[in-house]
């Protein structure tokens, strides 16, 4: 796929992320382009939070820029990022019971006024946005009562509701049952391939990336960052140097590829700060 | 279509409820005229307080008209105003800080304004002079809190919180040092009643006067209530949505802070008022803060006015109002948690 004459839509330029002056990953370059699904890979502890919040300018980067459409975000009011970035954490439970519909309306904050609330048209994009992720049925219940699943579908559709140009998910198959994990990557996959969105995820598992990303980041234990195809990144190589593990990658059909588990080897370490 | 009615319907049921509290507060305000040794009939109020907007010829003793204007209206308006302020900012609050169980006294301005009024009295002030420094005492008390608080810029709430408990402590070791230099014959008596919480001596100028604040602080809590949701859901959330959410939590902060420092200033320490009336409500009409905050309002209002009215005709005496709100609140309060009903998980 030559992606290169698409303009990005979020570009990381030697960007240096950390907390309180500790640098946690150093000069990390990274393109983000309009319908890609683009997959974080790395081991606990390393920095892919962190790299994520520094992306949504949750926190600022401690050096480089992160651009949007080719602009420094640095200085941009919350509204003009969250109409261009949305954000969808990982499943969770507020304090009080909001209706689902409630929830995803609560997307359209970016594009209304500090004193106004949402219209008819509003709710109806909300409604909309449900739709989409499949789970429209559930518009009146209660958020803090539906299943784990259930959640992360609608904090998809909360963040689809705000119209953003990337999607931005903290490890979204957390936490689900293998039917909810392979529903919610396929719906991911349907909003680059039909809406043109860019997507960047974080997973732990390494075949999500090969199933359902164009494009792998791969965060290594020395805090590189490395980007390329999902069968250049994903390798027998580096699951063992990262995590410990030695695997052995399959063929299922030609254009796809498991990784499969062999068992840890002697001196690995599951531990990013040991 | 067919598949949405049910919920319609019962989106319809929950938004009649404001209303219903609404009519409440009417019947409450109406019958708050008729509470207190002077008798008036239910038929005369109401002809005493039309005679302003519609002529009538008067047939009601010169006594009743006084009684009902110039003690019991003043007094039905502060219990009302108190009520409301604490309520709508308690509501406010527990958005903020993401916690049912939150009060609006978190930050410190109840033991601010309490070592203001102290400090007021003891320095032999009149009503108003007093009222004035409970307001600043609270306002000053939350400055502090906010300015340690603000001084983390990691911590969020949580440092907000640690710096309120400091300051309310700090203030109430300086009601207890007022207390303690203060004249046992009658500066500690002044003291002491004043931390209770009454509104025997509100007069129309003093509601007048403190109205202001709380006007200034309800209208935009109003205004910004939809966005009070989405500060419940975290800093982090809330600012990947597009929200300002260290300036909206100030302007609620201020805004609740002069609500709740003008009605201390009013009426003294009243507990209990803004940590329920919230939750009651949360149950009544669910956790959106369009609806939520107003109803809140409005209850709160009728709550403090019917706590107020048991003030008056308990004893011969008067109870003071602090002690009754938590006498009457605290097994409502009760009550709600016995039957599972905690407004953070529908039921």
């Amino acid at each position: 796929m030559d992606t290169v004459m698409i303009p990005p839509l979020v570009e990381l330029d030697g960007v240096t992320c950390g907390y309180g002056g500790r640098a946690v990953l150093r000069h990390v370059n990274l393109i983000v382009r309009g319908g890609e699904v683009l997959c974080l890979l790395g081991p606990n502890g390393i920095g892919k939070t962190t790299l994520f919040k520094t992306m949504l300018r949750l926190q600022p980067p401690l050096a480089g820029v992160v651009k949007v459409r080719g602009h420094d975000v640095a200085r941009w009011p919350a509204t003009r990022l969250a109409t261009e970035m949305g954000y969808v954490p990982q499943a969770h439970s507020p304090p009080f019971p909001f209706s689902v519909l409630d929830v995803v309306t609560m997307g359209r904050a970016a594009h209304l006024g500090p004193f106004a609330q949402p219209s008819r048209r509003d709710v109806d994009l909300a409604r909309a946005a449900l739709d989409d992720m499949g789970v429209g049925t559930l518009a009146g219940r209660a958020y803090t009562e539906i299943s784990g699943g259930e959640r992360q579908l609608t904090l998809i559709a909360r963040a689809l509701a705000q119209q953003p140009a990337v999607l931005v998910m903290d490890e979204p198959t957390s936490n689900l049952d293998f039917g909810n994990q392979i529903l919610v990557l396929e719906r991911i996959r349907a909003l680059a391939a039909d809406k043109g969105m860019a997507v960047v995820l974080t997973t732990h598992d390494p075949n999500h990336a090969l199933c359902y990303a164009d494009r792998v980041a791969c965060l290594e234990r020395s805090g590189r960052l490395r980007v390329g195809t999902p069968a250049a990144m994903v390798t027998e190589d580096y699951l063992r140097l990262t995590y410990g593990v030695a695997t052995r990658l399959v063929a299922v059909d030609e254009r796809r590829r498991l990784c499969l588990p062999l068992g840890r080897e002697e001196g690995g370490t599951s531990c990013a700060v040991c | 279509m067919a598949a949405a009615s049910p919920l319609v319907a019962v989106r319809g049921r929950v938004l009649m409820r404001p209303l219903g509290v609404a009519a409440v507060l009417a019947a409450v305000f109406l019958a708050s005229f008729l509470v207190g040794r002077y008798p008036v009939a239910p038929h005369t109020v109401v002809a005493i307080l039309a005679a302003k907007l519609v002529p009538l010829t008067p047939f009601w003793p010169s006594q009743a008209e006084t009684v009902v204007w110039a003690i019991r209206l003043p007094r039905i308006l502060a219990a009302m105003a108190v009520g409301a302020a604490l309520s709508a900012s308690g509501a406010a609050f527990q958005g903020v800080f993401r916690n049912p169980m939150v009060s609006p006294d978190l930050l410190g301005v109840a033991a601010g304004a309490g070592f203001g009024a102290a400090l007021g009295i003891l320095s032999g002030m009149g009503g108003g002079g007093v009222q004035f420094c409970a307001f600043g005492g609270g306002l000053v008390a939350v400055a502090a809190t906010y300015g340690i608080g603000a001084g983390d810029r990691s911590g969020g709430v949580l440092t907000l919180v640690l710096a309120g408990i400091i300051v309310g402590t700090v203030a109430s070791a300086g009601i207890a040092f007022t207390k303690y230099v203060a004249d046992p014959h009658n500066t500690l008596p002044a003291i002491t009643f004043w931390l209770m919480g009454s509104l025997a001596s509100v007069s129309l100028r003093d509601l007048g006067v403190a109205a202001l604040p709380m006007a200034a602080g309800l209208l935009p809590l109003l205004g910004l209530r939809w966005r009070l949701n989405l500060l419940t859901f975290g800093d982090e959330e809330a600012r990947a949505l597009g929200v300002d959410v260290i300036r909206l939590r100030a302007i609620v902060i201020v805004a609740a802070t002069l609500m709740t420092a003008s009605a201390v200033a009013l009426a003294g320490i009243i507990g209990l008022v803004g940590l329920i009336v919230p939750h009651l409500v949360r149950l009544l009409v669910g956790p959106d803060y369009r609806v939520l905050l107003p109803t809140s309002t409005v209850l709160g209002a009728a709550f403090l006015l019917v706590v107020d009215d048991l003030a008056r005709v308990l004893t011969a005496g008067e109870v003071p109002l602090g002690i009754l709100t938590s006498l009457v609140g605290a097994p409502v309060f009760l009550i709600l948690l016995r039957n599972g009903a905690k407004g953070w998980t529908r039921s």
